[in-house]
């Protein structure tokens, strides 16, 4: 009994460890469980989390703006505000006056800094006001004696205790007291000042309503010395005194007068000493008058605002006999009501208007788009700005108070158009497709179409797949079906050795050893191409011209391998003879002759190196996928078809194409889908020029490479990153597309074949 | 068999597939060979050949080594300003490497052939391989030093040989201070102004810890000082003298030795001499840095780089890879869901590799790299640590794109061990979790294998996605030394594709470039070529394996 219980009591502790060890048994398993499955989970999400990002990253491209309600403060001053501005950070704002006061102010915390009287006499009044491009922070005062004082401010930044502090200034460039600008003393009219790069130049309408000009050169080594500038002076125009808008550019080389009827005058002041009136027209919609005008940024475009309540932008256009002609490139619907006011905005194409009933609305004149329109305030608006970020509203009522807006608007350049339409871009003589991403000057307007990019993947894919698919289906078809199961075993891989190899290496032998070898060849090559069907066709006759005995050393299945010294004799013969045909025929260069006679250009690294490189870099994808359909092709089908009495080439075409064809569409579908992302190649052995041309001897540009080219360079959330990003998840939807496509139809194919 | 019999039976357009088969071939061999034959020959010595040229100027001596030659039709030529007698439709150009760049300005000529005299082999030209400029071409006429001259003629290259070899020592320890310990110092200055930032960032910069880090640096200082001054006796040790080249102008120019790398006389070598001497310039080729802007010399970095990256990818991409597969085909239920997760994970191996390196950008270098720097590194701030593109990123966003490899490769693995076994194993009473670690995992490896040897050749040679997240075209130092923590994965690094592309096509001399790159090609094919096959071959043994 003792004996029985010692061991039923072993047995029950051995049955406890066992429970134990069961139990930790079950949790390893369970938690073996979680943990594939989270893992699992974890990849697949992180994998699937690459859409989502780049749809993160491009979403606020096509996010609207918005704005919110910042600071005020109010003017201790009652009098009219000529300008309104901020510095380069939006944080000190200032006004200058008319009584020629100049007010500086912090907006955020609504103080006021300090407050400068400018150096004008007590007995003359400010008759004009002008102000020189917007970046620049100049402006000038036209006085009723015939003066003008040109004047800067200046914004001094200092980190003392690590704070940043902006100390306004204000500088004159001509001096510190007013210079004549008539010589009888008639009031200053109308007035236009600019200055750069060492050239000061003021417009001025006088009285009697004579326009003359002054041009200062001003040596620009830190100080400023008022009697070291040369002064020329001309009358460009005698109009009768009436209030005209006076537009001279940055450059100080273009100046418009456009009176209220419309009426402009176009001057060229290229030459100071001899301004040449370019043109005489009219610039006013039937039945309105000029409200607004302004330059855009850059100095090329104007912007005509008129009583009817549209903004017009315009820009000098060459004709066809290579002259300039003030030409209206579009339209922009106004906020209501006849336009008041024009601004720009600071380094890129963007400007509001102000409309009679008091809305404003903000514009990109490139992306030919409204961002948005909004009532701010119900007063008169008396004063409107932008911050030179673009982040800061400002408006001056009328009662004398400056209120500020904060402004999210980071990429207006974007629109449906602006990305893949035509668009009239500055100085060009018509709408054009153009990728012009970024170049060395600020007022540049970036050109951000990406229709020549994707055409330049589709020209590149179409002329590899124009390559390829002729090559790998015919291939697998011959591999699958004819072939001897040895010779296969030993080609299959060859050919899927091709898939491995980096791509890197097939674009440097494109560019830097085929290109130039096809450029010398030419006409080889095209030989190569003709001659190839031919000589394959009429070797296979003679063969079977041969006597049997001969021909049945061959096994079936062994002609492609026959074919080979064939295919090389035949192809060096063509590369061999080129010269002399090329002599006989085209004068010994075809690519000039192409150039001269028929107008097709040759570049050295051109679609049909691409074609040519691409297409081994996509044959084996597609090679492999087709061969696979083809060989999988139930051997009942084809051998019933043989059986009644078709011949191999019938069942081919009649039982194996047709029931395969679904895994060859499926092997083109993924071979389109490597041929539009690949990169190096068409980096490598393309010239990247962004251009919209079919021509087979002509280079691309394609998404892919311009990812690889531009993004290393492109400044982070910027418009540019954003594009490019977008550029990538059209590259993505694209292929994932297609290899979608391609997928769905395998597998299709696959369940018909397993239920055979 | 008449002919409308021979057009009936179909042959001739099965000879037209059978065509495409051969071409395909043609092209895979053919591309095989040019790179092999252009690579493996850039380093047998070539001849150098003397003759004359009618230049406008008159006669003129031609000292080089014959490049290529290309025959092109009077039109051709015109077009590159060259006139041919009248009736004369082809002619010959050759292109020689008249190397002596500091002199001519450039050191590859095209010349026509009608304007060459006859072409000879003396068997006293040299070539000299310069550390700048190129290499030198000309006739070794003496040893100077310190202006006088010590030995001539023939006589003299016995010395030449045995001066050179010491100062080529004296160059290797150079080298190693430079890099070595100079590197190592600065490496550690660079710490120790790190710790000081940081010690201020936290408000913990106190009198003791400052002395403290002076005394440091003015320690590091001293040892500076020190390595200084033997560089300096080195450098000192180094002046042995100048080889006199007389150029093929008829001048004379003095070459100092601790400027030469090789000399040789191609045209006196047997072949025993120039099997040994292609076999030393293969040797550099994989173990040396690269000279002059990558042109010459080796491409050890890139190697060493790709390596690099490659296994820290593999060690990243494998787990994970493989914990996907397993869920996939072993825990999750099969359904339309797995069915979806299954075309998208095979189609991701189709996204294009340019779109991983964008994300790999804006992701892991930008978003990740830029918060890691903010919480962990914010001492070298604004100078990015991890916030740039670098060897981690790179490794991780190859992983990236390679995981869908492992995955359909595991996957395989997994689908072809018979559900005989799985039910074998839990009829003995083991839980999923045994019967995957004792029986499934370990008869899939195999499977595994191939997919991360297919895995790392893809990723061998995949450059679109690393020229955004981390590739230079010459990385000051390699990511792992012997500076503590060894391996600097913030540090960017060199890769074969990239020096590919990098040579090629961004080099300023790209005459001088080209066999370079070639002999890089031949390593990348090789390397990869070698790596498919394995996985072809562990592929194939494993389906013989497991054929029901």
């Amino acid at each position: 009994m003792r004996n029985a219980d010692t061991s039923l009591s072993i047995l029950q502790s051995s049955n406890d460890k066992e429970d134990k060890r069961n139990s930790r048994r079950r949790l390893l398993d369970r938690l073996t469980r979680y943990g594939v499955a989270l893992g699992g989970v974890g990849v697949i999400t992180a994998v699937g989390l690459i859409f989502f990002y780049l749809l993160y990253v491009v979403y606020p491209l096509f996010s609207p703006a918005a704005i919110h309600e910042g600071g005020s403060i109010s003017s201790p001053l009652q009098d009219e505000p000529q300008w309104l501005a901020f510095e380069e950070q939006g944080k000190i704002g200032f006004v200058v006056y008319k009584q020629g006061v100049v007010e500086f102010f912090d907006i955020e915390s609504g103080s006021r800094t300090t407050s400068v009287k400018l150096p004008i006499e007590t007995d003359v009044a400010v008759t004009s006001f002008a102000k020189g491009e917007s970046s620049s922070n100049l402006f000038a005062l036209g006085l009723n004696d015939g003066t003008v004082l040109v004047a800067e401010l200046d914004f001094d930044i200092s980190y003392p205790e690590d704070k940043r502090t902006v100390s306004p200034s204000i500088l004159y460039p001509l001096g510190n007291s007013p210079v004549q600008l008539d010589e009888q003393g008639q009031a200053i009219m109308q007035l236009a000042v600019q200055k750069y790069d060492g050239l000061l130049t003021i417009v001025v309408q006088r009285q009697s309503g004579v326009i003359g000009f002054q041009s200062y050169e001003i040596e620009e080594d830190g100080f400023i010395q008022p009697d070291e500038y040369e002064m020329v002076e001309a009358e460009v125009a005698q109009l009768a005194p009436r209030a005209v808008s006076l537009l001279l550019n940055r450059a100080q080389d273009t100046l418009y007068i456009i009176e209220p009827n419309g009426r402009t005058y176009f001057y060229d002041l290229f030459d100071k000493e001899e301004p040449e009136l370019i043109e005489t027209l009219s610039i006013a919609s039937p039945n309105s008058t000029i409200t607004a005008t302004r330059f855009l940024v850059g100095g090329i475009s104007i912007l005509v605002g008129d009583s009817r309540g549209e903004v017009a932008q315009w820009f000098p256009v060459r004709d066809e006999h290579n002259r300039l002609k003030l030409t209206k490139i579009r339209t922009f619907k106004g906020p209501g009501g006849a336009i008041e006011k024009l601004e720009t905005e600071y380094g890129r194409k963007g400007f509001l208007a102000l409309g009679e009933d008091g809305k404003f609305a903000l514009y990109h004149s490139t992306a030919e788009r409204k961002i948005f329109e909004k009532q701010l305030t119900s007063s008169k608006i008396k004063s409107i700005t932008l911050s030179p970020h673009n982040d800061l509203l400002a408006l001056y009522t009328e009662g004398g108070e400056i209120k500020s807006w904060h402004i999210d608007n980071p990429h207006p350049e974007v629109s449906f158009k602006a990305l893949w339409g035509k668009i009239w871009y500055e100085s060009r003589s018509q709408p054009e497709f153009i990728w012009q991403s970024s170049s060395a000057s600020d007022d540049f307007e970036p050109k951000f179409s990406i229709t020549p990019l994707a055409f330049g993947t589709l020209k590149a894919t179409f002329y590899t797949l124009l390559t390829a698919i002729p090559l790998a289906i015919f291939g697998a078809i011959y591999t699958g079906y004819f072939m001897s199961p040895v010779l296969r075993g030993k080609v299959k891989p060859a050919i899927e050795l091709m898939e491995a190899l980096p791509t890197v290496i097939l674009g440097f032998l494109a560019g830097l050893w085929l290109a130039p070898i096809l450029e010398k060849n030419l006409i080889g090559s095209f030989a190569i191409l003709l001659m190839l069907p031919l000589v394959v066709i009429s070797a296979c006759y003679f063969w079977f011209k041969l006597p049997e005995s001969m021909r049945t050393k061959l096994p079936d299945g062994w002609e492609s391998l026959l074919m080979i010294p064939l295919i090389l004799i035949a192809g060096w013969l063509c590369i061999a003879l080129g010269p002399y045909l090329e002599l006989a025929w085209f004068n010994g260069n075809l690519p000039q002759h192409m150039e001269v006679n028929w107008g097709i250009s040759y570049d050295q690294r051109n679609a049909m190196v691409i074609g040519i490189a691409m297409g081994f870099a996509v044959i084996p994808t597609i090679f492999s996928i087709a061969e696979d359909a083809v060989s999988s092709v139930p051997k009942m089908l084809t051998e019933g078809s043989l059986a009644l009495g078709a011949t191999r080439w019938q069942t081919l075409v009649g039982v194996i194409i047709l029931t395969a064809a679904p895994g060859i569409f499926s092997a083109v579908m993924i071979g389109l889908g490597r041929a539009v992302g690949e990169t190096m190649i068409v980096l490598m052995a393309t010239g990247n020029t962004p251009i919209m041309d079919f021509n087979l001897f002509e280079g691309l540009r394609a998404l892919s490479a311009n990812i690889a080219v531009e993004v290393p360079e492109s400044e982070l959330n910027s418009t540019h990153y954003r594009i490019l990003f977008f550029t990538g998840l059209v590259l993505f939807a694209f292929t994932f597309f297609f290899n979608t496509v391609g997928e769905l139809v395998r597998q299709n194919l696959r369940k018909k074949y397993g239920s055979l | 068999m008449t002919f409308s019999d021979w057009i009936k039976s179909g042959s001739p357009w099965i000879w037209l597939t059978g065509s495409a088969v051969s071409t395909s071939l043609i092209l895979v061999f053919g591309m095989l060979l040019l790179i092999l034959s252009n690579g493996l020959g850039h380093f047998w010595p070539k001849s150098i050949v003397q003759t004359t040229w009618q230049s406008p100027q008159g006669e003129q001596l031609i000292y080089g080594v014959l490049n290529r030659d290309e025959t092109l039709s009077a039109a051709r030529l015109a077009e590159a300003g060259i006139m041919l007698p009248e009736g004369q439709e082809f002619e010959t150009r050759y292109l020689f490497k008249v190397g002596n760049r500091d002199v001519f300005g450039v050191d590859f000529r095209w010349l026509i052939g009608n304007e060459l005299g006859e072409f000879q082999f003396p068997a006293d030209a040299a070539l000299v391989e310069r550390r700048e400029w190129g290499d030198a071409i000309g006739v070794i006429q003496g040893l100077r030093q310190n202006g006088r001259s010590i030995a001539q003629g023939d006589s003299s290259y016995q010395m030449i040989e045995q001066r050179l070899q010491d100062v080529q020592q004296l160059h290797e320890t150079l080298v190693e201070v430079q890099k070595k310990d100079i590197g190592s110092i600065n490496y550690r200055l660079e710490r120790l102004r790190l710790k000081e930032r940081k010690y201020e960032l936290d408000n913990a910069l106190t009198a003791s810890r400052q002395a403290e880090l002076a005394e440091q640096r003015a320690a590091l200082q001293e040892e500076y000082v020190e390595l200084e001054k033997k560089m300096q006796q080195i450098a000192q040790q180094m002046e042995q003298g100048e080889v006199e080249l007389e150029l093929s102008d008829g001048t004379s120019h003095a070459i100092p030795l601790k400027e030469i790398v090789r000399i040789y006389h191609p045209n006196s070598m047997n072949i025993v001499n120039k099997f040994s001497f292609y076999l030393d310039k293969f040797l550099e080729f994989l173990t040396e840095d690269p000279r002059e802007a990558n042109t010459e010399g080796g491409i050890f970095p890139a190697i060493f780089g790709t390596v690099l990256m490659v296994m820290i990818m593999s060690i990243l991409v494998t787990p994970f890879g493989v914990l996907a597969a397993i869920y996939l085909r072993e825990y999750a239920k099969q359904g339309v869901f797995v069915r979806t997760i299954r075309i998208a994970v095979n189609n991701l191996a189709g996204v294009p590799s340019i779109v991983y390196g964008v994300f790999g950008l804006g992701f892991f270098v930008y978003f990740l790299g830029g918060s890691i720097d903010e919480i962990f590194f914010p001492a070298a701030l604004p100078a990015p640590t991890l916030g740039t593109p670098g060897l981690l990123w790179s490794s991780l966003t190859l992983a990236l794109l390679t995981v869908p490899v492992v995955i359909v490769s595991t996957e395989e693995a997994l689908s072809r061990i018979p559900q005989a076994l799985r039910e074998g194993s839990y009829a003995l009473g083991a839980t999923q979790a045994e019967t995957m670690r004792k029986v499934i995992v370990p008869m899939s490896m195999p499977g595994i294998m191939t997919g991360l040897i297919l895995a790392i050749a893809r990723a061998a040679g995949e450059v679109a996605p690393l020229m955004l997240v981390g590739v230079v075209k010459l990385a000051p130092a390699l990511p792992f030394d012997g500076n503590f923590p060894y391996l600097h994965l913030d540090r960017k690094f060199m890769h074969l594709g990239f020096h590919i592309y990098d040579v090629g096509f961004q080099s300023p001399n790209v005459e001088a470039a080209r066999p370079l790159v070639y002999a890089t090609a031949f390593l990348l094919v090789a390397i990869i070529a070698v790596l498919n096959l394995t996985a072809i071959m562990l592929r194939n043994r494993l389906r013989e394996k497991y054929q029901t």
